[in-house]
């Protein structure tokens, strides 16, 4: 017979003020097989664990059930609880009485009764629960960075400097992200591209870095540190060896001039063969199949003017799509964002003006590779009247947007500087709804700018128009509570962060979960920042969250860390919950074959019976649902256990 | 376990019982999406009727029908079944199976006089704390306006 310690935690206040704890620990003491039953103030301190380790060599406990917060917070830390103190970790359930009871009732009564309900639920669980062994599978010492902006670049650095080989995807022709398109970096106005391009140049040249550009991750199966990823290297026309980047191709291109470039956000031309920017990594050039003639229409001339002027003869339009399976032990995922649709918000009507424009589209024009050279001009025009609108498509609930992006009122500050720096005539206003300068020098920034005459105004814009020449913001003023006009040459909206399509792709081939924002969710939002859910995966940089360099930097080299520690340690223990066939109850009908998504299953033509690779098998017992002769168990689940479960819970009926 | 058997006879707690009845609901709740959501919820302090009592399970996909069955013939009124969003089951498609499976189950439990209403199937991924606490308020309203399951009140003796 079982012998079984409940463990009953107060949670502080947060369970014990709406669970009577001590009523609940008086009725799990009457119930059968319970050894002893307590209440502890906080069952996850190191005395609430020490008094577990006590009671089991006093008492000669064999199960343990402890009634606390969720047991993804804090079931590990128990099962290891046990296993120190000589119990199987897999003897051990945990009722969630915080997250699904205290906190989400108010009645104290029927929280109560719950609590009881819950913990009788895991008792009779506990009393079938069978030790299990852990299995420990070794972890291939190479890792997937997806992603190559300053978040992936750092990450696949510090992996590949620990010795471990890592493989860099981004999907964009080259890597450099978001952080290549900015001018200067708040509050320190380091030259971005300054900082940038050196770590560009490090991974490729990285002898432990493999760099696959313009290559998109189409799948990713197995588990931690045995994950087998498919990368789809897409066409780039363009022979990667014999290019040199000489550039004369794009030169000749006759569609040179007439593509908008994505990288200065529309607002320069290139040609339809092309770098993205002069900086690019690798330095190679690459074929638009969107706006090249010859892949268009089928024809350039005689012959396409890239591959007659290429003089290392480096144009193939021959070239496909192909495909490479990568095995990797871990993966970080590094996908950034995507810059809000401004264009979401007609009332400031960005597509009828072009002085009305993004903080990003500033940033090119303000940068000295920009399509101004770094002259701030519109239309060829200098504006001597500017305002910025902050929260554009950030705190915004209408939108379905309310969280803070967290990079716009530093980089609009920033911006007003450089407007101010050069052009010290110019009037500079920001209509903001909150000055928000957290981070380290962030508000003496701030106050600089502020003495350099920029006129913060607390106002939210509502709308745009032109006046003559110029436009017209007309604002709320939050102080004044009334509505106010100004008059500006140009208007720069501050637009924010969304998680962009790659974070999306990334959360559904990887089956991350995510935050009702969007992001992809970390597995604690305090303890286990970079984690997810899925063994052996991490995250860095705005993917998880808007945020800025200084902080997508630290993220990254936490995520690299946590990606190091399977590799270096060469081995990881996995949840030994999986599927086994009774082959005496086994009818062969082979039904879990056509169910199970993995080819875990395989007939033994010998005995007539299935047998499950417990290798392959992922314990999710689709198979066991459909088994009609009940002959497949799964471990830690198994039909008695969830039964058990079940007449407990309904037993409960009859009660008070 | 506590042994006692149901109502053991006593008349007065029979009558109490049914002039102040409350839903007796289990969910089954993927360990991945749906049981993460619910501790949204709680995280998120969103209050929700305590009727429902969950039991975790790595994926819906595990769900075997007869669980079900064996939960309304103990009497328990309605099951609340939650898994992954299409395409975001962490083993592919077990949620797609349970939904075929329900829809067998939901048949066969309308044979045995039990309405099918009484099983629910609902898609809340981690990020729908809310949507939890809605799904769990609606479906036990729903139950409420139901009555007490068929089958156990004929094996209680009414």
């Amino acid at each position: 017979m079982a012998r079984i310690g409940v463990y009953v935690c107060h949670c502080g206040v947060n369970i014990a003020s709406t669970v009577d704890v001590e009523r609940v620990t008086d009725k799990i003491k009457e119930c059968h097989s319970v050894v002893i039953a307590r209440n502890y103030p906080y069952m996850c301190s190191d005395p609430g664990q020490e008094l577990i380790i006590k009671d089991i060599k006093q008492f000669g406990l064999d199960r343990i059930v402890v009634a606390a917060c969720s047991p993804r917070m804090h079931e590990n830390t128990f099962r290891r609880v046990c296993q120190s103190a000589g119990v199987n970790p897999y003897c051990f359930d945990m009722t969630n009485i915080r997250e699904q009871c205290s906190w989400v009732h108010d009645s104290r009564e029927e929280a109560t009764a719950k609590a009881i309900d819950l913990v009788r639920s895991s008792l009779s669980r506990a009393t079938l629960l069978e030790p299990l062994i852990v299995d420990e599978v070794s972890v291939t010492p190479a890792a997937l960075v997806i992603g190559g902006g300053i978040a992936g670049i750092q990450a696949a650095l510090d992996i590949a400097d620990a010795g471990f080989q890592v493989y860099l995807v981004e999907r964009e022709p080259s890597i450099g992200g978001h952080m290549a398109q900015l001018d200067k970096t708040f509050p320190t106005l380091d030259c971005s591209a300054c900082i940038l391009t050196p770590k560009m140049v490090d991974v490729a040249q990285h002898p432990k870095i493999e760099l696959l550009t313009y290559s998109e991750v189409e799948e990713i199966n197995g588990f931690i540190g045995n994950y087998r990823v498919l990368i789809r290297k897409k066409a780039r026309y363009v022979d990667m060896d014999k290019c040199t980047g000489c550039g004369i191709c794009a030169e000749n291109c006759r569609m040179n001039g007439r593509v908008d470039s994505q990288f200065d956000l529309k607002l320069s031309k290139r040609s339809a063969i092309y770098v993205p920017f002069p900086q690019a990594v690798p330095m190679k050039y690459t074929v638009d199949k969107d706006n090249c003639l010859f892949l268009t229409r089928g024809k350039c001339g005689k012959v396409p003017a890239c591959q007659e002027s290429c003089p290392a003869d480096a144009v193939d339009f021959t070239q496909k799509d192909s495909y490479i399976e990568l095995d990797v032990g871990t993966i970080v995922v590094a996908t950034g964002f995507e810059v809000f649709d401004v264009e979401r918000k007609p009332e400031l009507a960005y597509s009828y003006y072009d002085n009305v424009i993004t903080g990003l589209e500033f940033e090119r024009i303000v940068s000295a590779s920009g399509p101004t050279r770094g002259n701030i001009e519109i239309n060829g025009k200098e504006p001597k009247r500017v305002v910025f609108i902050q929260c554009v498509g950030s705190r915004d609930k209408n939108l379905g947007n309310p969280w803070c992006s967290r990079v716009c009122c530093m980089y609009a500050v920033k911006q007003a500087h450089l407007i101010k720096d050069r052009i010290p005539d110019a009037s500079v206003t920001i209509l903001y709804m909150d000055m928000r300068c957290f981070g380290k020098g962030f508000e003496e920034f701030y106050d600089r700018v502020r003495s350099e005459g920029v006129v913060f105004r607390r106002a939210i814009g509502s709308e745009i128009y032109r006046k003559g020449d110029g436009l017209v913001v007309r604002a709320e003023d939050t102080f004044l509570g009334k509505t106010v006009e100004i008059e500006a040459d140009l208007v720069v909206l501050s637009a924010g962060i969304e998680p962009g399509d790659g974070t999306i792709d990334m959360a559904r081939i990887l089956k991350l979960a995510r935050t009702p924002d969007g992001f992809l969710m970390e597995a604690h939002p305090k303890l286990r920042p970079v984690d997810t859910y899925v063994d052996g995966v991490f995250l860095a940089g705005c993917c998880q969250s808007p945020k800025d360099i200084p902080d997508t930097v630290a993220q990254a080299k936490a995520a690299a860390a946590s990606a190091i520690i399977p590799m270096s340690m060469g081995k990881v223990k996995i949840e030994p919950i999986r599927a086994v066939v009774n082959d005496q109850i086994c009818c062969g009908c082979r039904t879990c074959e056509s169910v199970c998504e993995y080819n875990a299953t395989e007939f033994d033509e010998e005995k007539g019976v299935m047998t499950v690779n417990s290798a392959i098998c992922k314990g999710c017992g689709s198979c066991s649902g459909a088994c009609a002769s009940g002959a497949i168990k799964i471990y830690h689940y198994t039909d008695q256990q969830i039964m058990a479960q079940i007449t407990a819970l309904s037993e409960s009926l009859c009660e008070e | 376990m506590s042994e006692k058997s149901r109502f053991a006879g006593d008349d007065n707690k029979l009558d109490r019982i049914r002039s102040d009845w409350e839903p007796r609901i289990i969910g089954f709740a993927c360990n991945w999406c749906t049981y993460a959501g619910a501790d949204l919820a709680g995280v998120s302090r969103i209050k929700y009727p305590p009727n429902v009592r969950i039991i975790r399970l790595m994926c819906t996909g595990r769900i075997d029908p007869l669980f079900i069955l064996k939960a309304f013939f103990e009497g328990i009124d309605g099951i609340l079944i939650g898994g992954c969003h299409p395409g975001d089951c962490h083993y592919k498609s077990g949620n797609h199976k349970a939904q075929r499976r329900i829809i067998l189950t939901r048949r066969l439990v309308g044979q045995f006089g039990i309405e099918p209403e009484r099983i629910h199937l609902e898609w809340i991924s981690a990020s729908e704390g809310e949507r939890f606490a809605r799904v769990v308020m609606e479906f036990t309203n729903m139950i409420r306006s139901l009555g007490p399951n068929p089958i156990g009140r004929s094996r209680n003796g009414g």
